[in-house]
């Protein structure tokens, strides 16, 4: 069976399964919960001067019957006391010592009250802290969560603050409501962070009740824009990790957050340079028990695939990423339909005639009348693909002989005149 | 018995009668029902198990296409899972408790989900169950069907050299000579006996306890015995004719069917089946697969008392059986030649005094008497309990019912050396009972030798948390 364990910016963990600074890591009993589960670390939910939160918090997206496909929150950091907090976390870590504890942290923009909790946590034993720049409702208009991880200045100032008074690893987690989020995360590196953690909450607004006209969550006929998360969001969270995976100037270790439920999820953001990832929406619908098939799945997928540790999958396939402009343009793929499997739906026909290039007519096969691809006129672009109801029934066929590749930036910079070559 | 083909049908249109009634899922249908699944917490259905297999865990291992995950969790809690997926009768067991039966009146397709994850590691060549280290010591298993296999698999797994004893020329017991053939043919049977063998289990088929070895030889050579003997022979009728040609016990039409040479077996053109269990309905069932053109099903009461599943009857139902209620067979009748059955002879009955639990008994009806004519009778009156070899054993304990006594949470008998399970325990049930009381033999097994107890997947209804008191 394959190794999971990974070593995060000094701090090891029986595995990279750690669950997301959120309800599921609110007090010690629960992390200790998980960890019983097979949780390899947990984030602490976000320390700070407890707040008071509001009555109702979470509101979701469904798709027919699948429910919370994406999730948004009003939640703010933790409504528990700091003493009570430090003693649990210090009765944690005695008890789990080979498990990683993180701490995740958010206090004013006072140079002073950041050295003082780093110090607090530090003396918990604790293995980490987590830098809150994300959290983007309630705490950002009180200056603190996203209002500093949106300016990379204050990102920059707070993380080095955090390494002054404290030896532990410092990770600096990154929201994502940010046009780029390559400057925050060389603010990171640039204020002295051993890691980033990324994505936090999107901002959102989840739908309106058509019979109140009160948006969702409602609190008292009111509601506020609030942090959207779960398996919608994990496209964004995979290009954000990739885009700092690839980048020089980032060169500490990712943990990879957003819509995580499966080891498939998990092991996709691995490749994209994640050595850890971190799990909150699905864990908050179905329980730690899913950490089990998320371990057993990953360490199956390692071994059939011939890989002897975790580490060895980590960030293979950031150089499979690049700029649009490196793409070869003499790749073509045209759509194949295989008329065994074909149920005659009609789907990609309807889909290609009204939403892309009008080159799947239909033929008489046997009395039945089939959609057919007119290779001449297709131009492989995977919508009647994705489409397709039945699995492996339509394939992407490759038709170049791949002698002749040709980028965008090498057609330019031969013939200037052609920027929009053919 | 005739080696002719004495069916008024081909041979093609039997083989085709003869195809799976529950075909496997496609990808796209295990894709859609694995989500279809809502990942119970403390679900419903692994409570209804016998095995308590963690059901939400195997499906959403294969939503996740962690197929050989999704395998090792079955065969953890079930080392028969394969053979369950398709035998069980899951409308009274797991799909009967599944929420998606009371939101939708559509249970999650449970055993046909199974069957998809074993049928993958199976095709893939893949060991999902390991031997443990060799601890040195032996156990013997009388009997390689569900009970015994189940046993060897988890003894195996503790380190035991285990060795199986099977009288039968092949092995899993009335899973590779009993199951109706619509539901599963020998194959999987065969290749769930495989995946024990690969644990270092030996089986030695052809090889009768009490007949080829003896008892105290068999107690001498190992440091504890399984009995996983189930049930003897079909019951007599104790009526004149029953050594008649052309009358069958239904077991041995059954096991002539398993082998699928459907050339070779005996169907007559009316066919008139006795008893109405589970049995009883493979019987008809199956007769008119073969091409009986009428099949009667004889039993002296009403279809109220009749002990086969309400699906099972359903299943009869739709091959357009006879039910003759209420009606007793009193001799099988011999045709001119004065060798071969030509009318089975019955009385009717009537109900008399209900008890307090509301059964009705059944009492014949004088002067009644009446004859149908048919060229085939097949007996399906239940098994025998194997009670003279059983008692060969010393301070065994059989209860009134014939039934071995034992310890329901170790199954060890009364006699410490022996522990026992299955239908020969439990006086017939379903296999994955069989398999359940194996899992649990093994660890009271283990116990008794080491002193160390184990708790194996699904040994006990898992108990999440205690209900408590909530004031408001
Ligand atoms: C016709 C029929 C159909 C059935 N259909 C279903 C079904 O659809 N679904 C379901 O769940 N259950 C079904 N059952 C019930 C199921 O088969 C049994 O509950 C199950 O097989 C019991 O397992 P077992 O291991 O206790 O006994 P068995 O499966 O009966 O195995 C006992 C084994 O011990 C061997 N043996 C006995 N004595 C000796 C000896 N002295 N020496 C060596 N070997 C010996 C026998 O040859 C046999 O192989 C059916 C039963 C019958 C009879
Ligand atoms: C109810 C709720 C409360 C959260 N609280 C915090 C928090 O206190 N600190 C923090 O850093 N992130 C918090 N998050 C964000 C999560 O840690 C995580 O970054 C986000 O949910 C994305 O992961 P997911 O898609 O797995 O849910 C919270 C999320 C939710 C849903
Ligand atoms: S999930 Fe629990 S806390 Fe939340 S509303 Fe329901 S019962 Fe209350
Ligand atoms: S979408 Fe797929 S199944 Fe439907 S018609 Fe097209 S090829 Fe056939
Ligand atoms: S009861 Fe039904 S829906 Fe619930 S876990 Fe079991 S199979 Fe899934």
């Amino acid at each position: 069976m394959a190794d999971l364990k990974v070593n995060f910016a000094g701090i090891e963990s029986p595995n990279p399964f750690w669950l997301a600074s959120a309800p599921p890591t609110n007090m010690g009993s629960m992390v200790e919960r998980a960890f019983d589960a097979g949780w390899g670390g947990a984030v602490w939910k976000t320390l700070g001067e407890p707040i008071r939160n509001v009555c109702s918090r979470l509101a979701s997206i469904d798709q027919g019957p699948q429910r919370m496909l994406g999730l948004n929150n009003i939640e703010l950091i933790t409504d528990r006391s700091l003493e009570v907090n430090l003693k649990e976390i210090r009765e944690c870590k005695r008890k789990y010592p080979k498990h990683a504890l993180i701490i995740s942290l958010m206090v004013e923009s006072k140079r002073e009250a950041w050295h003082e909790i780093a110090k607090q946590v530090e003396d918990t034993g604790a293995d980490g802290v987590e830098l809150n720049f994300g959290c983007p409702h309630g705490m950002s208009e009180r200056g603190m969560g996203a209002a500093m991880g949106q300016v990379p200045e204050y990102t920059c100032m707070v993380t080095e603050w955090v390494k002054e008074a404290t030896r532990l690893p410092v990770i600096v987690k990154l929201t994502p409501n940010v046009t780029n989020i390559t400057p925050p995360g060389r603010a990171a590196v640039r204020g002295g962070a051993d890691a980033v953690s990324l994505i936090n909450t999107i901002n959102s607004v989840m739908g309106v009740d058509l019979d109140t006209l009160v948006p969702y969550p409602n609190v008292n006929g009111m509601a506020a824009h609030g942090g959207y998360c779960g398996p919608a969001v994990k496209p964004i969270a995979l290009n954000m990790v990739s885009e700092l995976a690839r980048d020089a100037e980032v060169n500490v270790p990712i943990s990879g957050i957003g819509g995580i439920g499966t080891w498939r999820d998990a092991a996709e953001f691995l490749l994209l340079g994640a050595t850890t990832v971190q799990v909150c929406t699905a864990v908050m619908h179905y329980g730690y028990r899913i950490v089990e098939d998320m371990i057993d799945g990953l360490s199956n997928y390692l071994d059939d695939k011939g890989f002897h540790s975790v580490n060895d999958i980590i960030g293979l396939s950031v150089p499979r990423v690049t700029d649009w402009g490196n793409l070869d343009l003499n790749y073509k793929t045209v759509a194949r339909i295989d008329h065994q499997k074909c149920i005659q739906c009609n789907l990609c026909h309807i889909a290609c005639e009204d939403g892309a290039h009008q080159c799947i007519p239909f033929t008489e096969i046997d009395g039945k009348r089939f959609p057919i691809v007119d290779e001449h006129e297709c131009v492989g672009c995977n919508l009647c693909y994705l489409v397709c109801p039945v699995p492996g029934c339509i394939s992407m066929v490759r038709l170049d002989d791949g002698s002749r590749p040709l980028t965008w930036r090498e057609l330019t910079t031969r013939e200037p005149e052609t920027m929009t070559a053919d | 018995m005739s080696t002719t083909h004495d069916s008024p049908i081909n041979l093609a249109q039997i083989e085709r009668n003869f195809r799976e009634i529950a075909p496997p899922l496609t990808e796209a249908e295990a894709i859609m029902e694995s989500h279809r699944c809502v990942y119970c917490y403390d679900a419903p259905c692994t409570r209804a198990c016998p095995t308590h297999i963690d059901v939400p865990a195997f499906i959403k291992k294969i939503a996740s296409g962690n197929l050989t995950g999704s395998a090792r969790v079955i065969f953890e809690a079930n080392p028969i899972g394969a053979s369950c997926a398709r035998v069980c009768p899951v409308d009274v067991l797991c799909e009967g408790a599944c929420v998606e039966k009371t939101l939708m009146a559509k249970p999650i397709e449970i055993g046909r989900l199974q069957r998809y994850a074993t049928d993958a590691v199976f095709t893939r060549g893949r060991d999902v169950l390991k031997a443990g280290a060799p601890n040195g010591k032996s156990i013997g298993i009388v009997g390689s069907g569900p009970a015994g296999l189940s046993c060897a698999t988890y003894l195996a797994r503790l380190g035991y050299a285990v060795r199986i004893y099977e009288r039968k020329p092949l092995a899993g017991g009335m899973d590779t000579y009993g199951m109706a053939e619509y539901k599963m043919t020998q194959r999987v049977s065969q290749e769930e006996v495989a995946q024990v063998a690969r644990l270092g289990v030996e089986i030695k088929t052809n090889t009768e306890i009490g007949r080829d070895i003896q008892l105290d030889e068999l107690e001498s050579q190992h440091d504890a015995v399984f009995l996983g003997v189930g049930l003897g022979a079909t019951s007599r009728l104790n009526i004149p004719g029953e050594q008649l040609e052309g009358v069958y016990d239904a077991l041995d039409f059954i096991e002539r069917i398993k082998t699928r040479d459907w050339a070779s077996i005996p169907i007559g053109r009316t066919v008139a089946v006795i008893g109405a269990g589970n049995t009883a309905i493979d019987a008809v069932t199956q007769a008119r697969r073969l091409g009986a053109k009428r099949v009667l099903m004889i039993y002296r009461r009403t279809d109220r008392e009749m002990p086969a599943y309400e699906y099972e009857y359903e299943l009869a139902k739709r091959d357009a059986v006879e039910f003759w209620w209420q009606t007793a067979p009193v001799e099988i009748v011999a045709g001119a030649d004065g060798t071969r059955a030509a009318a089975l002879r019955c009385v009717r009955t009537e109900a008399v005094e209900t008890d307090d639990a509301g059964r009705r008994s059944f009492r014949t009806i004088a002067g009644s008497e009446f004859e149908i004519p048919v060229d085939m009778v097949i007996k399906a009156l239940g098994q025998q309990k194997m009670v003279d070899w059983l008692l060969q054993i010393a301070k065994l304990k059989l209860d009134a019912a014939g039934r071995v006594a034992v310890n329901p949470e170790t199954m060890q008998t009364a006699n410490p050396k022996f522990f026992a399970g299955g239908d020969c325990v439990n006086g017939g049930r379903e296999a994955v009972d069989a398999a359940q009381a194996g899992k649990l033999a093994a660890q009271g097994i283990h116990l008794h030798l080491s002193g160390e107890r184990v708790e194996f997947a699904g040994a006990r209804v898992p108990l999440h948390e205690e209900t408590s008191e909530i004031k408001h």
